[in-house]
């Protein structure tokens, strides 16, 4: 940026149907076809396509699960040999955590971060359509080896040796090594891209301290993923090193086995955070709304989502207890974990006390939210138990752990998602779910929920391991592993109804409104489904709860809706001071591009040919990305201005 | 092969190494319980007692600050915490200083998917090999050390001890006493490849003097086969299997599966796959990969005579 003109000073004008919504339609429109729909770089689009996918990569990882709970279902069945097992256990947790719990979190955050803040896209719209791409190409790639065969086989976590070409000589853990790498890319650059957004793109008078905590969770859980995913980036890259080229990181003999499970959990833990924060962010919002009073302890709620995560960073060595540590080592590890738990009572008593002091319109949603209550006391209480060394020395790699991380894994993540999911889908389509169908769907999501991981506490004190493909009878498992399968069976049952109602509802919904709950943040203020430019003019905001102000005491009324600056010059939407956001820039927003598309591609195609160690496919693929890079960043006059931020006389 | 109605259930123990920590585990258990019922009728109460009245207006209010709810739920959680925290660094304390000097001192090593036991004795020649079958003598500390020939596995006896790792190029240290005579079953617990699931260990605790008897058994070399049947299975052995197997008194001297020497005074075959006898025997030498498809031994393709054969040999290995 050279050269900033002088500053501008943008007209404050009273929004009306014809003005300007109609010229902004013009400017902010993604063109029909199939390159508008390759090159949009609308924020909305690009969340939506992340969480059809991620539902997509739900529903895979779920029928992989399905088809294991038939394998144990009882003793010594053979439906599945052991390798089957093994790629179906290992997909299903790569999926759940890596394909499905963060990217649907993206989704949702993605589509509602500039409506919550009051912008007209993300900071960096061409990176976010570039983080979608790359993980769709990234989800893609890790699914090609398992549909051949040669899918990832050591879990998850992957731990060496075992996952060394000596015992594991198939292309299955460089597929899981270069497919996360991948994958690690679109996690980092929309981390990023969130980061900046809520430093510099919400809509002036929406200071820190008046944000939605969603916005608190994925942003602390934005910072997170800055700092975790390099360090197993690394570790993916030096397992493929010592796979491919004979370097001695994680072997035995001249490297460490252990410097893999200390690269992965030091990711791990703080990404088990990032993962349910937002979440816990969904539930902190909509609870009010439903209770109709505003969320009990804001400060303190959006201070333990910081401090959780902060701490999450200090509790890797709680998936190490039985890999031979020091005493003292284990009592710091247990302690910290233990600390932990403070700013989650914080977000649990914040709840019940809003149910509490509330008047409650029991909604869909709201059960979903009400019950994510219960799931997560019940896995954080698990939590707890795992987090004293003496008792988790029994207690890990049992099935007590299976169910205490899909407590809180789907407690915490897939009941607020699918809580979310019936609160905004009338803001994504214009429609209301059948609250109806969405009862049934509740209730039978929860019992098969409850049914199939219940029990699983059980099975782990009975002494039930993870990860076998099979089991003798006279352990005293059979009776609940049987629970637990038609359990299982049951909670699919409740998310086919979920797919159901959303297909159901898209045609026949009732219709929705902008604001059908009566809720208090700015997303409710616009058209159902917004207009791709969101607002007509940018807001100004007064409190927290800008929709219920002049209607209870913490909100009097000084909002500003639909008077606000006229930026119709371009794609433009306003940059504000990182703390109390007041206005300072006119930011010049990017066209749509297929740059970032064909970025994903050319870096697909360099991670693929690196498998078989086709080097000329490599430098092809690296020279499809270096186009797409230059195309990107091709300087250009955007509509007769040159430069992409001028400063603002406002 | 055991009474108890959850072979590796570890709410019950056995032993000194892991008796506080069940106690522990009851402890939080029991609190985790009061918590979650304590926290969903509280949420369930207040769903049901502030449930606005259908076609009731939704009207807003700005309520009370309700911050009372952390002056008194914030407290009693730290309270727990700490308890639990004393309770879990005593726990660790004890099951970390165990009673005097130990009785034994044993190696077990983690294979793909077996386990080998090492006796070392207190002289050369003292020492023996066995695989699968823990002896301890009941009521002594029986200090082990613990390593991973290939991958990473988990060493746990949840009767008698929680979990150890089998670490390649590391040695861990863990402690087995059983406070009685019994036959505890373990299990390996880190996903170690295919046969994960069929990798089980047990501890036999004897009496002292039994333990002695047995330990001076293993310490015997194999006998000589003497029926003319067995004298042939030895000679197929050797064809066919001393490359991977030792038995000690023989040539057979491999070190990639299990020790054989006394392979008859055990009670299961191939980590506790299937019980051990003539039938088994037949079964598993002929083709193992159908028991334990992966596993590391290779169908052998004897012919019958050649395969009743080495059974009768193995059979004479008592």
């Amino acid at each position: 940026m050279t050269a900033l003109g002088e500053a501008r000073r943008p007209r404050i004008v009273r929004a009306t149907p014809d003005f300007p919504g109609p010229r902004l339609q013009a400017l902010w429109e993604t063109a029909p076809g199939l390159k508008g729909w390759l090159g949009t770089v609308d924020h909305k689009e690009i969340g939506l396509r992340y969480i059809v996918t991620a539902f997509a990569f739900l529903i895979a990882g779920g029928v992989e699960a399905l088809v294991m709970r038939l394998q144990l279902a009882g003793p010594g069945r053979q439906l599945l040999t052991p390798e089957a097992y093994d790629q179906l256990f290992t997909m299903h947790g790569v999926t759940m955590i890596f394909l499905y719990a963060s990217p649907v979190l993206t989704g949702f955050s993605n589509y509602l971060w500039p409506l919550l803040l009051g912008a007209r896209d993300m900071a960096f719209p061409r990176l976010n359509a570039l983080s979608y791409w790359i993980y769709l190409a990234a989800g893609l790639f890790l699914y090609a080896g398992f549909v051949v065969g040669r899918g990832p086989d050591d879990g998850w976590f992957n731990y060496v040796p075992y996952a060394a070409r000596d015992f594991n000589p198939g292309v299955n853990i460089d597929i899981y090594a270069l497919g996360l790498i991948l994958l690690g890319i679109s996690t980092t650059v929309g981390a990023a891209n969130f980061v900046v957004t809520f430093l510099r793109l919400r809509a002036p008078g929406m200071s820190v301290n008046r944000v939605p905590i969603m916005i608190w969770g994925t942003l602390t859980a934005s910072v997170a993923n800055l700092l975790a995913v390099p360090a197993v980036s690394l570790a993916f890259f030096l397992l493929w090193m010592d796979r491919q080229f004979g370097t001695h990181f994680f072997d035995a003999s001249q490297g460490q086995p252990l410097l893999w499970q200390h690269l992965f959990w030091l990711f791990g833990h703080p990404w088990v955070y990032a993962i349910v924060l937002p979440a816990m962010g969904m539930v902190s919002d909509g609870l009010p709304t439903f209770c109709r009073r505003p969320l009990v302890g804001y400060t303190a709620v959006a201070l333990a989502t910081v401090a959780t995560m902060a701490l999450g960073f200090g509790v890797w060595v709680h998936h190490m207890f039985a890999v031979g540590i020091p005493a003292m080592a284990a009592s710091f590890f247990s302690g910290a974990s233990l600390v932990i738990t403070v700013p989650s009572a914080v977000a649990v008593f914040a709840w019940t006390a809003t149910i509490w002091t509330g008047r409650v319109a029991v909604t869909t949603a709201f059960l979903f939210y009400a019950s994510m209550i219960v799931l997560f006391v019940l896995g954080g209480v698990s939590g707890v138990m795992t987090a004293s060394a003496p008792v988790d020395w029994q207690l890990t790699d049992t099935y007590f752990i299976v169910a205490h991380l899909h407590y809180v894994l789907i407690g915490i993540n897939v009941f607020p998602v699918v809580g979310a999911i019936y609160y905004w889908f009338p803001k994504f389509s214009g429609r209301r779910l059948s609250e109806t169908l969405g009862y049934w769907n509740f209730w039978v999501m929860f019992v098969g929920f409850n049914l199939c991981f219940l029990p699983m506490h059980w099975l782990g004190l009975m002494g039930m391991p993870r990860r076998i493909y099979t089991y003798p009878a006279g352990m005293g498992w059979d009776a609940s592993n049987l629970v637990v399968s038609v359990g299982g069976f049951l909670f699919a049952a409740g998310v086919a109804l979920l797919i159901v109602n959303v297909l159901v509802s898209l045609r026949r919904g009732k219709p929705a409104g902008p604001n059908p709950w009566d809720a208090p943040t700015l997303e409710w203020s616009v058209p159902s489904p917004p207009p791709p430019y969101n607002f007509a003019v940018i807001p100004t905001v007064g409190s927290r709860h800008p929709l219920w102000e002049g209607r209870i005491e913490s909100a009097p009324g000084r909002s500003s809706l639909t008077e606000g600056l006229l930026l119709d010059q371009g794609r433009e939407t306003v940059g504000t001071s990182a703390l109390d956001a007041e206005p300072d820039l006119i930011l010049q927003m990017p066209e749509d591009t297929t740059a970032p598309f064909w970025l994903a591609v050319g870096l697909a195609v360099a991670f693929g040919f690196a498998l078989p160690h086709a080097w000329t496919g490599v430098a092809a693929g690296l020279v499809i990305a270096g186009l797409a890079l230059i195309v990107w960043f091709w300087p250009r006059q955007i509509r007769g201005r040159p430069q992409a931020a001028e400063p603002i006389d406002a | 092969m055991t009474g108890a109605p959850a072979p590796l259930g570890y709410l019950q123990t056995a032993g000194p190494h892991a008796d506080p920590a069940t106690a522990l585990t009851w402890g939080l258990l029991i609190i985790s319980v009061v918590v979650v019922v304590i926290m969903t009728a509280l949420v369930a109460a207040g769903v049901v007692v502030r449930r606005a009245p259908r076609g009731a207006d939704a009207a807003l209010r700005e309520g009370p600050n309700a911050h009372g709810w952390f002056y008194i739920g914030l407290p009693l959680t730290c309270i727990t915490l700490v308890v639990s925290a004393i309770w879990t660094f005593q726990v660790l304390a004890a099951v970390n200083s165990p009673a005097g000097q130990p009785a034994l001192t044993i190696q077990v090593v983690g294979h793909q998917w077996w386990w080998e036991v090492r006796y070392e004795g207190k002289a050369p020649g003292e020492g023996f090999v066995t695989a699968n079958e823990i002896h301890i003598p009941a009521g002594r500390p029986v200090l082990v050390e613990v390593t991973g020939a290939d991958v990473i596995h988990s060493f746990w006896i949840p009767a008698l001890a929680g979990k150890t790792d089998t670490i390649p190029g590391r040695m861990n240290l863990t402690w087995l006493q059983a406070d009685h005579p019994g036959l505890y079953r373990g299990q390996c617990t880190e996903y170690c490849g295919a046969q994960h699931a069929h990798m089980a260990v047990y501890a036999i605790a004897d009496a002292p003097a039994a333990f002695e008897a047995w330990r001076q058994a293993q310490l015997a070399p194999a006998p000589a086969p003497v029926a003319p049947q067995a004298i042939a299975g030895a000679q197929v052995f050797q064809a066919h299997c001393s490359a991977c197997h030792a038995v000690r008194g023989t040539e057979a001297a491999g070190i990639v599966g299990p020790d054989l020497t006394h392979l008859m005074s055990r009670q299961t075959l191939a980590a506790g796959a299937l019980p051990n006898g003539e039938a088994s025997l037949a079964g598993w030498v002929s083709n193992p990969q159908a028991i334990k498809p992966e596993a590391k031994m290779p169908a052998t393709n004897l012919s019958g005579p050649e395969l009743n054969a080495v059974v009768a040999y193995l059979e004479t290995l008592k």
